[in-house]
């Protein structure tokens, strides 16, 4: 067992609690146990899958198995913030290419990195169901649509 | 429900509130409280309209007059002038060109635009879709009611099957059927699942429903597990669909206080709860037994099939599993008629079609029409022509199961069998427009990196089948590509369709397919001359791998 720092060990133990508590232990609701811890966290430490592990009374390879296929989760550490950008093609024939370019223009970042002072992480994800309103990201939980190249810089001065 | 002069709709659309629709709805409240009007004009939430260029938007009744885009400033005038005075403030009206879809739909009523025929988004965009009353104004749990207190499980089955209802998820498999199979399993259990893990690229109908429709969804899934026997069912949200599901299960918990869901509904002696389950970003969830498996707390692999889900499905129980715009089609059919139900679309696919319109277009949005028009009608009519009076190049249908359409198809009426015969597919019903900036072989690369992207890895031909493609793609868009490389992916394409486990992987090919069939020349053009014909691609001479 990888050994956290015991404070955050004490917070993952807190955050595994919360999602059993609120979801309880059957197994229809690991996908929304996992969601929820990785949602508190920011992603899935090691330390959670395997508290998951004993409570399912599963291997925890399993357990690794479900969190490293889902797209919403993540089973290493991102950034403060999490920038998800449409790269299908509803996205990239209206423009999507451009202001993609311009998020690693003023990110610094290529795509799937962390920047180094920990603020951001950049990553591609698939149609986000949002098309009419192309091209556009996710920050977090917040959705930007008919974003131009020039409005990237104003909309990441938003967060700190 | 009271009844009020004037009633005011704020959108509430992920959009919308990101523009700060919240804070309109407030300043309406307080407006209205400070005119002593707030008994007279009920102010409630509209849901998503469909069309997202005038946003946020607010809809007055009974004129129908529609104000777009507005600010929280703007909202004084507004009471002041149209509620207060009764003129329509005319400066804040949306213009024309950004009426378009749902709103469309409402200004044709005045005979200024084509009209849509609804019935899966007929309440959607009408009623507040937080509350369970409204919907009941609105014709709700009617067919509900009526299946349990007059008709036996047979009878549902026929009016289905009579209906001529397809599968609206992309495949188009009769509904009644499907119904039929999971009715005839013999199970002390059984399962109804609504497919809510609308992933296409360029789809989000499933959305407008869950979001401003949610209570037809519960009512549809009651009728169907009544039908075929089950008392339990799932709807299964993507992740990222958070409003949907926040929305969907303040539904259910007001369904089940009504006792439209939950034991002996109606006095029936019929029992039928429902869960959210929420997806995690997976595309390969929308196929029905991958679904099943991710409900189970799996990883979203599909199963082999047979046994299909309808003897073997959820937790090895029969399982019928729909489309959200399938099942929203239900309760309309029930009330109506399967003979209504006929009377419109093509005789061989009854019924409407809700499309997304996408691209080089003016209007952008969702449309709900009649099974059967065409590609050029919806580009002309609903889209409002080409942006920038650019020309037509081709439409892609959308994700998996979709085509691309060369212009020379664009007069092909829209429903399953023509589309059959002409050998391309309907798909999800999203329709992205392209026009001539746009590159061929860039185009297929974005399609065929989505696949490379989404596959869940679990049969070779599609995990190593679309990679290699998208290396090869990428390589003739950097202009290193070879007439080989033609060739091999012809073959990749073939092996795909051949051999792939499941739908995914299938029809992964497809856009490579249509590419070559259609626009080979332009795919030469990047081998044989090291040119974009559009400009397109970089074209560097750099080999990517």
């Amino acid at each position: 067992m990888i050994v956290l720092d015991a404070d955050i060990s004490v917070k993952v133990h807190k955050a595994v609690q919360d999602a059993i508590q609120k979801y309880g232990a059957s197994d229809d609701e690991l996908i929304p146990i996992l969601i929820h811890i990785n949602h508190d966290l920011g992603y899935l430490p090691s330390q959670a899958l395997e508290e998951l592990s004993v409570i399912f009374k599963k291997p925890k390879s399993k357990i690794f198995s479900v969190a490293s296929f889902y797209g919403m989760l993540s089973t290493t550490p991102v950034g403060r913030h999490v920038i998800r950008f449409c790269e299908s093609a509803p996205c990239h024939v209206v423009g999507g290419r451009v202001v993609f370019q311009a998020l690693i223009d003023v990110l610094k970042i290529n795509p799937g990195e962390t920047s180094k002072d920990g603020k951001w992480t950049l990553l591609t994800t698939s149609c986000l169901g949002i098309c009419a309103v192309g091209p556009a990201f996710i920050v977090d939980d917040d959705i930007y649509g008919n974003v131009a190249p020039a409005q990237v810089q104003t909309i990441l001065a938003r967060y700190e | 429900m009271k009844t009020a002069r004037s009633m005011v709709l704020v959108s509430a659309d992920p959009e919308s509130i990101r523009r700060g629709s919240e804070k309109i709805y407030s300043t309406f409240q307080e407006e209205l409280s400070q005119l002593g009007l707030q008994d007279e004009i009920s102010l409630s939430w509209l849901s998503d309209s469909g069309r997202h260029n005038a946003l946020p938007m607010v809809v007055i009744y009974p004129e129908a007059v529609i104000y777009g885009p507005i600010t929280p400033e703007d909202v004084p005038y507004i009471v002041e002038e149209h509620l207060n005075k009764g003129r329509i403030a005319s400066s804040l009206v949306a213009p024309i060109h950004e009426l378009s879809g749902r709103i469309a739909w409402l200004s044709s009523r005045k005979g200024t635009l084509p009209a849509e025929k609804r019935i899966v988004l007929e309440r959607a965009g009408i009623i507040n879709p937080e509350d369970v009353q409204d919907y009941i104004l609105h014709n709700g749990y009617k067919a509900l009611g009526k299946v349990l207190i007059t008709m036996n499980p047979l009878d549902v089955l026929n009016e289905v099957d009579a209906s001529g209802l397809k599968g609206r998820g992309g495949a188009g498999f009769p509904t009644g059927q499907k119904w039929r199979f999971v009715s005839k399993a013999t199970s002390n259990k059984k399962y109804v699942i609504c497919n809510a893990d609308e992933s296409e690229p360029g789809t989000f109908k499933d959305r407008l429903v869950l979001e401003g429709d949610p209570h037809s969804i519960i009512e549809a899934m009651a009728i169907a597990g009544y039908a075929v026997g089950a008392d339990e069912g799932y709807i299964y949200i993507r992740g990222e669909y958070a409003l949907a599901q926040e929305r969907m299960r303040l539904a259910i918990s007001q369904a089940q206080e009504l006792g439209l869901l939950g034991d002996n509904i109606f006095n029936s002696g019929f029992n039928f709860n429902i869960h959210v389950h929420s997806g995690a970003g997976a595309y390969i969830c929308g196929e029905e037994t991958a679904l099943i498996e991710s409900i189970e707390g799996k990883r979203g692999e599909p199963r082999s099939r047979p046994p299909y889900p309808t003897t073997n499905g959820l937790w090895k129980k029969p399982t019928l599993v729909n489309n959200v715009e399938t099942l929203a089609n239900i309760p309309a059919i029930i009330r109506k008629g399967a003979s209504w139900y006929r009377s419109i679309g093509t005789p061989k696919s009854p019924g409407t079609k809700v499309y997304t319109i996408l691209g080089n277009v003016n209007a952008t949005g969702l449309i709900e029409v009649q099974m059967g028009i065409t590609l050029r009608e919806v580009i002309t009519i609903y889209a409002h022509g080409m942006k920038g009076n650019s020309t037509f190049k081709l439409a892609q249908t959308g994700g998996s199961s979709g085509s691309i359409i060369p212009a020379s198809l664009q007069d092909t009426p829209m429903d399953f069998e023509s589309f059959n015969k002409a050998g391309v597919a309907l798909g999800s019903g999203a329709l992205l427009i392209c026009n001539e900036d746009t590159c061929i072989v860039d185009l297929c690369k974005v399609l065929v990196n989505f696949f490379k992207n989404e596959s869940c890895g679990k049969c070779n031909p599609c995990r190593i089948g679309n990679d290699r493609a998208y290396q090869i793609l990428s390589n003739i868009a950097e202009g290193v590509g070879t007439m080989q490389d033609m060739k091999d992916l012809e073959s990749i394409e073939m092996y795909l369709y051949q051999m792939s486990n499941c739908g995914l992987g299938q029809t992964a090919g497809t856009p490579i397919k249509d590419t070559l069939s259609h626009f080979r020349a332009e795919v030469e053009a990047h081998i044989k001359l090291k040119i974009c014909p559009t400009g397109v691609c970089r074209m560097s001479g750099h080999k990517v791998n």
